[in-house]
């Protein structure tokens, strides 16, 4: 900002003076733009820690008047929705959602981008074929083939039918691809199987890798919506999500309690993305495409 | 026993089978890891996509109602059926206003956000988190916030406090089709959601840009802001641009959740997926019908994805890298 100062630089003065507006301006623009994307968040607590009475009122209020800690039992309490229930079962699929995804695309990843083998290229294709269908158009087709297993309300259903996603075993394909191979070459020079190279050279050295589509598939996982309320018919098998839906059709509107269940819901998430960020947002740019 | 005969290059006749013997069977090898490593995924690929799809196609042709096994042939009725039905029409038009708002809207957002965040010099963390978190959020929990407190058709939401600032009455978000105001709440709702992580993206693609290219613009006497954007930046964006464009139009067919919840009676704007929900799992519970619904959905997308993977030339860009 001390331009005036006779340096020969490039950077005439009037051109530095117009880089402080600038950047005034940008960090103005930037600045309101994350307020607004804040509002929703910020929404949230308000509506869960206000009595029903505040939240309707006529008057607009930023802060509840008397914060309400009570609220937060509430939805654990509730009679009409099993909160506690749904909870855990979105925590159940959203584990094993992610711990088989991650072994079955991982390995099949692997396979198509390292071992060669003559028509590894159609065996791709294949897998391509799937990623150009959209996952939820199939859902009626899959409902008929899971409801004629059995799995109709089962954990199985939720589970099992989601594991082959073609576009994670896209991604970890291309991921190996450009997996340094010296590695693993002198891992095999030593004497180790595919196998072995596979557990003891390549996943250790890739664990950023994982870490960010572990995070990516958890969040699909808990996240997911069609599939659950597909196959969740009794409202004992219902997800996180079925469930916050079902408060949206109830009868009785009792926002304290929704807005309460919905933080409960987003807040293990936010705590995921906020310590794991750096990594997720390098997984990201790194596998270059996420839908 | 290979590595002696390999030594002995006198005779050549033996010496070929010799040599291809273990080159074949590393090859064997090689083959049978392949599948030991592919097949568990490639299994389920086949089960729970593979047969599904086929099944779908089957049962498209069969009269199926109450039940997911066909009882009797009825060849293309099904697909005559459901064409004739005007919701399901309907969804497709809802399906293409719905890709027309939301994705030019979120490109130009994801992008925007992203040269902002690029340019600024301290707290571009902070602010690129603030932007990525709603990734976090589900449709579901988005749509609750929105339909039961910004966009409440009643005096107490965010949007009719707002407005009633300024004097203007309240307005009836979703309860009503005309003026269709029930798409700024579900174009917002997207936008919020998914800009973030297109975001990401861009970022990664702006990164990516050498400075040079920015330095020999300024000899050559561009001006930086919108010269050196539309000639530098907006080219060098074009592989990750063109990315972001399919992936948004294959999320926005895939749209059931927002719309499920914001509108779920309703009897506008309602996407496809949502139509299929109702046809085969609603009360009708036809689905020979769904299935039909499934089969001319999944053509129409491959379609469209292949038309326009052809004319922005997706993949291209990969090459390149």
């Amino acid at each position: 900002m001390t331009t005036t100062a006779p340096d020969v630089t490039k950077t005439p003065r009037k051109k530095r003076g117009g880089k402080v507006i600038g950047n005034t301006g940008l960090y103005i623009a930037t600045g309101v733009a994350a307020l607004l994307f804040l509002v929703p968040f910020y929404l949230i607590v308000r509506n869960a820690l206000m009595t029903d009475p505040e939240i309707t009122g006529e008057d607009w209020k930023w802060f509840p008047t008397d914060i309400q800690w009570g609220n937060i039992t509430e939805p654990f309490n509730d009679e009409t929705v099993d909160f506690g229930r749904a909870l855990w079962n979105s925590w159940v699929v959203a584990v094993l959602h992610t711990s088989g995804i991650l072994l079955i695309c991982s390995l099949a990843g692997y396979g198509l981008a390292r071992i060669p083998y003559r028509h590894a290229n159609k065996v791709f294709y294949g897998v391509l074929v799937t990623l150009m269908i959209p996952t939820a158009v199939t859902f009626v087709p899959s409902f008929v083939l899971v409801s004629s297993l059995g799995w109709v309300d089962t954990y199985r259903g939720l589970i099992i039918p989601g594991l082959f996603s073609g576009f994670t075993c896209f991604l970890f394909r291309q991921y190996f691809l450009g997996f340094p191979k010296e590695l693993e070459e002198a891992a095999r020079v030593d004497g180790l199987s595919y196998w072995g190279a596979y557990w003891r050279v390549v996943v250790p050295n890739s664990l950023n890798f994982f870490a960010a589509m572990a995070t990516i598939t958890f969040i699909s996982g808990w996240n997911s919506f069609l599939w659950p309320l597909v196959i969740g018919q009794d409202p004992s098998s219902w997800t996180i999500q079925v469930a916050l839906s079902s408060y949206m059709t109830n009868q009785t509107v009792n926002y304290h309690l929704i807005f309460m269940a919905t933080a409960i819901s987003i807040l293990p998430l936010l705590l995921v993305f906020l310590f794991l960020q750096r990594w997720l947002v390098q997984g990201i740019a790194q596998t270059g495409i996420k839908g | 026993m290979s590595t002696t005969t390999k030594l002995d290059l006198t005779d050549a006749a033996p010496a070929k089978p010799e040599k291809a013997r273990p080159r074949r069977s590393l090859r064997a090898n090689s083959t049978l890891n392949f599948w030991l490593f592919t097949s568990p995924f490639l299994i389920g690929l086949v089960i729970f996509v593979f047969v599904p799809m086929g099944w779908s196609i089957y049962l498209s042709f069969f009269e199926a109602r109450f039940t997911v096994s066909p009882s009797e042939f009825i060849g293309l009725d099904n697909y005559k059926a459901i064409l004739d039905n005007p919701d399901f029409t309907g969804s497709l038009v809802t399906f293409t206003v719905f890709a027309a708002f939301i994705v030019p809207t979120t490109w130009a957002l994801s992008l925007g956000l992203a040269l902002l965040v690029h340019r600024l010099t301290f707290m571009k963390a902070f602010f690129r988190s603030v932007f990525f978190i709603p990734t976090a959020v589900s449709y579901v929990a988005a749509a609750l916030i929105w339909k039961m407190s910004i966009f409440n058709g009643v005096r107490f939401g965010l949007a009719n406090t707002v407005i009633g600032w300024f004097g203007v009455e309240n307005t009836a978000w979703l309860a009503n089709p005309d003026p269709p105001w029930y798409w700024l709440v579900i174009v917002t709702l997207r936008l919020w959601l998914q800009a973030g992580f297109y975001m990401i993206l861009f970022l990664a693609a702006l990164q990516n840009i050498p400075a040079e290219l920015y330095e020999a613009a300024s000899i050559d006497g561009a001006k930086p802001g919108w010269q050196t954007f539309r000639y530098i930046t907006l080219p060098q964006l074009r592989a990750t641009s063109t990315a972001v464009i399919l992936l948004l139009l294959i999320a926005a067919y895939q749209a059931f959740d927002e719309f499920w919840n914001l509108l779920g009676k309703a009897t506008w704007g309602q996407p496809p997926l949502v139509e299929l929900y109702k046809t085969a799992l609603g009360e009708s519970q036809d689905y020979g019908q769904g299935s039909a619904g499934a089969v001319i959905l999944t053509v129409l997308i491959l379609i469209i994805t292949l038309f326009q993977g052809k004319i922005m030339g997706f993949g291209r860009g990969e090459e390149s890298k």
